[in-house]
């Protein structure tokens, strides 16, 4: 089933929680919201799902306009942030509900109820919990259970609010990994919520970043994660290093080394910041040209398979992150209170005029 | 576009429902009371509220519904340390004990009073002897009033104390200070709220109080609460009247009410806080 | 939930001050609350076990009793449905006087109970709004059956919202949601969803309202008229007996409304037991 949100608005008091947004999600898509706290994406969910209600702007699911029809009558399943499994009833049962509540002329018989929720159980791999009550289960039993619980009643749209928000770290990345396998296995759209931006990244076919109430951009992750359309999606996505500098007809002048910007081609000469990401910052002991920047190293630290360091700058006060290899730390032998020259690999260039709004993508 | 206010089913029909019912049992009625007193001169309603009897009255209830509260904050707080934080046998049936006043009619607990405490009682005989006469004197009033409004205090204060983490009193100790300075800067301040809520809610009850006192005052002249002296202005068929000291009471009760709600509202964000 | 011990441990005062509180708050207790509960019965059961058999036979006492009951049979039940539907609509929707309403609801735990029938009386008696209307079709509610039954109601009103409220608010409304989104209609998610989750909440409060309502004396006494055999409840009727000193008998019939009020203190610890599982 696809979703087209078309310039939903939302206000909450003098909260304005959306802002004239709009997006679509095909079939069978998996698509995630992300964005920081309070940037809407939750909001947007429950107004898809029918929990809420837009101010102004309409939804429409698979074409009908869906705005006016309660969140029972939309075939969408939502999976709550905190699970909301009933809690003075069983496994079963609790997965069984969607299924005992449909009026008498569409709900089957109670042993195809029983056997519609063990073939869900099997699937979520919790069919040895049926009898358990949800207090006596993890907080990724109870998830699979959810999200077993709302695929009972067969839903067209699969919605998550922040699916794997309470769980710890390895049950989440175990998770996210069985999200997608089921997902591609049942074939049903899904959108999910999350302000982890590697979940989204990892897990879904597009990613819409939101940030207060307006969404930034639309895209694939690799599109999203390459061709940021504005500092904020390009921060948000990652740690950054800035670089100010100006631009001038289609060439930025960041630092000591100037970067061609094509789509700046028309540009007067104005402020601009260059970013990147740590990894793309190459170090070495000589300088390479002019488009290295000396620095000294402030502090490095070994974090798994890779190397942090700190380094400040000798020309100004900026302070750069970078990434490099355990080998290649090694092989410069570097130390803390070296000088080093730094050299951008890569480096996008946005003007740094504040009143610029960023565009909406769509693909 | 019409977008419906509230997800949930079923708002137009209870809250209706809880509106119409509120209005014809508790505010219709209640609104008899106001109009009546409005109908009345006013001169009429400041002189019967004014006469010496209902002076006298107002400082006798006022005096003892005060005395009896600040009386239960003292024992109020120790039933509901000693319940909150240590263990003893039949601790159980004292703490379901605790919630007697609320659970008993007023009218029993008003004649049981009395039979203790007065010439044969079982108390009444040691007290009197020695010149502490508590029926028919306002300190029985006092101890009718205790008795009634005990639980407020120790049901507002004893869930403070048993959710006040172990850790910050282990924390305060750690900083260095005393076992004495714990409960002074740290506990007390957490309790005062919920006490304070607890002393209101006894002195609010206090005032209004009449099956547990009626008894226990005998009606004598310098024993007349104010509630009762209400129901002696009907027995005269003097509903004016009546209505005039119902108004008093009402407006004092109202404040009262609305006090006692906000004091709780800061009490609940002081405890969200943490 | 802490052990015990693990509280112990942590209140760590010294044991000399902690047996000397436990033993004050203990005396006091027992000097302050036991001592009247002890009353009811040694008094009641001053003459003998026949003399209290037959206070509590005699026809007025049963009257009062049949009154009585008949007063709970219809507050409690009405004044419950009212405690339900304000619940819900207090916890499950956000509008505009939602806390006036609470504060509301709250009205008959502040006005004192002479007060609470003088209400009726105003309203219903003989110089009130409709008294002369009631009088020409010979209707009687002050000084008969009605009268009380109103007055109980009043004074009940809050009881069963009072404890559903909170308990409502803590649960959130997530399970609801999620009955809705799963297709349930209203009654559906009330008696398959909320019911079960406030059931424990609920049984108190009933429990509760239920005392109140036998128990009630100042606003019942306003409004009954003290014609006895007819609209005395059972605290008018101990009333009566003791103000003709026939203590014995005020005793015997209070010490039914002791009994009750021990059964309601039990029914509490279970109920709390029972929530806290």
């Amino acid at each position: 089933m696809s979703i087209d949100i078309k310039s939903v608005s939302k206000t909450f008091g003098t909260f304005e929680a959306l802002k004239n947004v709009s997006l679509s999600v095909g079939d069978a898509e998996l698509v995630a919201l992300l964005g920081p706290s309070g940037s809407g994406k939750t909001t947007l969910l429950r107004i898809i799902a029918g929990l809420d209600t837009p101010d102004t702007g309409s939804i429409l699911l698979n074409g009908d306009d869906a705005t006016n029809r309660g969140a029972g009558d939309r075939g969408v399943g939502f999976v709550f942030q905190h699970y909301a499994l009933f809690r003075h009833m069983t496994v079963m049962e609790n997965v069984a509900f969607g299924l005992r509540v449909q009026p008498k002329s569409i709900r089957k018989s109670k042993a195809d109820i029983r056997d519609r929720v063990m073939t869900l159980l099997k699937l979520v791999q919790l069919d040895w919990v049926a009898q358990r009550y949800p207090a006596q289960l993890s907080g990724g039993q109870r998830q699979r259970i959810a999200l077993a619980r709302a695929l009972a009643v067969e839903p067209k749209v699969l919605l998550l609010d922040e699916p794997f928000g309470a769980l710890d770290a390895r049950v989440r990345r175990e998770l996210r990994t069985w999200l997608r396998r089921l997902h591609d296995e049942i074939n049903v759209s899904c959108v999910f919520v999350t302000h982890d931006q590697e979940e989204a990244l990892e897990v879904s076919d597009r990613v819409a970043i939101l940030d207060s109430g307006r969404i930034e951009q639309v895209g694939t992750p690799q599109n999203v994660y390459d061709n940021p359309a504005n500092p904020f999606v390009y921060s948000f996505l990652g740690n950054v290093n800035l670089f100010h500098g100006r631009v001038k007809e289609g060439k930025a002048t960041v630092g000591d080394f100037e970067v061609d910007t094509p789509e700046y081609r028309n540009a007067s000469d104005s402020p601009a910041v260059g970013y990147s990401r740590p990894h793309e910052l190459e170090l070495s002991r000589e300088r390479s040209g002019n488009d290295s920047l000396s620095a000294v190293i402030l502090q490095i630290q070994a974090v798994g398979p890779n190397v942090k360091l700190r380094l400040k700058r000798t020309e100004s006060e900026d302070i750069l992150e970078a990434e490099i290899t355990r080998e290649k730390l090694r092989e410069l032998e570097l130390k803390t209170g070296e000088s080093v020259f730094v050299k951008p690999r890569l480096v996008r260039v946005f003007i740094a005029d504040p009143s610029e709004t960023p565009l909406n993508y769509q693909i | 576009m019409k977008t419906k206010r509230n997800i949930l089913p079923g708002f137009g029909i209870s809250t209706g429902f809880t509106m119409t019912y509120m209005s014809l049992v508790v505010l219709i009625p209640l609104s008899a009371v106001f109009l009546k007193a409005a109908s009345v001169d006013w001169s009429q309603f400041w002189t019967t509220i004014t006469a010496p009897r209902l002076m006298a009255s107002y400082r006798l209830t006022l005096g003892t519904s005060f005395i009896s509260a600040c009386l239960n904050a003292m024992f109020g707080l120790l039933v509901a340390w000693v319940l909150a934080r240590y263990e003893f046998p039949l601790k159980r049936i004292v703490d379901a004990l605790v919630d007697l006043p609320f659970a008993l009619p007023t009218a029993v607990a008003g004649i049981a009073l009395t039979a203790i405490y007065s010439q044969n009682g079982w108390f009444g005989r040691y007290l009197e002897p020695i010149g502490i006469k508590v029926a028919f004197t306002p300190l029985g009033i006092v101890v009718a009033l205790m008795f009634v409004g005990l639980p407020f205090v120790v049901r507002n204060v004893q869930p403070v104390l048993e959710d006040l983490d172990k850790e910050i009193e282990e924390a305060a100790r750690s900083l260095g200070a005393t076992r004495w300075q714990t409960f002074r800067l740290v506990i007390v301040p957490t309790i005062l709220p919920a006490l304070l809520t607890g002393f209101a809610l006894a002195f609010a009850r206090g005032l209004g109080e009449y099956g547990s006192v009626v008894f226990i005052s005998g009606n004598l002249p310098n024993t007349q609460i104010t509630s009762l002296l209400i129901n002696t202005k009907l027995e005269q068929y003097d509903s004016a009247g009546a209505t005039a000291i119902a108004v008093v009471m009402l407006v004092i009760s109202f404040a009262l009410l609305l006090g006692i709600n906000l004091l709780q509202a800061r009490t609940r964000r002081f405890q969200e806080a943490v | 939930m802490e052990s015990s011990q693990q509280r112990a441990r942590a209140h760590s005062e010294n044991p000399i001050v902690r047996y000397l509180l436990i033993g004050s708050a203990l005396l006091f207790l027992a000097f302050f609350l036991v001592t009247p509960l002890l009353t009811v019965f040694i008094e009641a059961f001053d003459k003998g076990w026949d003399a209290y058999r037959a206070a509590i036979v005699e026809p007025d006492a049963l009257s009062s009793i049949y009154l009585s009951l008949m007063a709970v049979a219809i507050a409690v039940p009405v004044n419950t449905l009212f405690g339900v539907a304000a619940a819900w609509s207090i916890t499950k929707f956000d509008f505009i006087g939602k806390n006036i309403l609470v504060t509301l609801v709250d009205i008959p735990f502040a006005v004192s109970p002479i007060i609470s029938g003088l209400i009726f009386v105003l309203m219903f008696g003989a110089q009130g709004w409709i008294g002369p209307w009631l009088a020409e079709h010979d209707i009687r509610i002050i000084f008969a059956v009605p009268g009380i039954i109103l007055a109980t109601m009043f004074v009940t009103v809050p009881f069963v919202a009072r404890e559903l409220i909170p308990h409502m608010q803590a649960q959130g409304r997530e399970e609801e949601e999620a009955a809705l989104v799963l297709g349930a209609t209203g009654l559906q998610t009330f008696f398959r969803v909320t019911l079960p989750n406030i059931r424990w909440s609920l049984m108190y409060g009933i429990i509760l309202c239920t005392a109140r309502a036998m128990g009630e004396f100042g606003a019942v006494a306003v409004v009954s008229g003290h014609i006895r055999g007819q609209t005395n409840t059972i605290p008018l009727h101990v009333e009566i007996l003791y103000n003709e000193y026939n203590f014995v008998g005020a005793f015997a019939v209070a010490s039914l409304l002791t009994l009750m009020a021990i059964v309601t203190l039990a029914l509490k610890k279970i109920v709390e037991w029972k929530i806290s599982e």
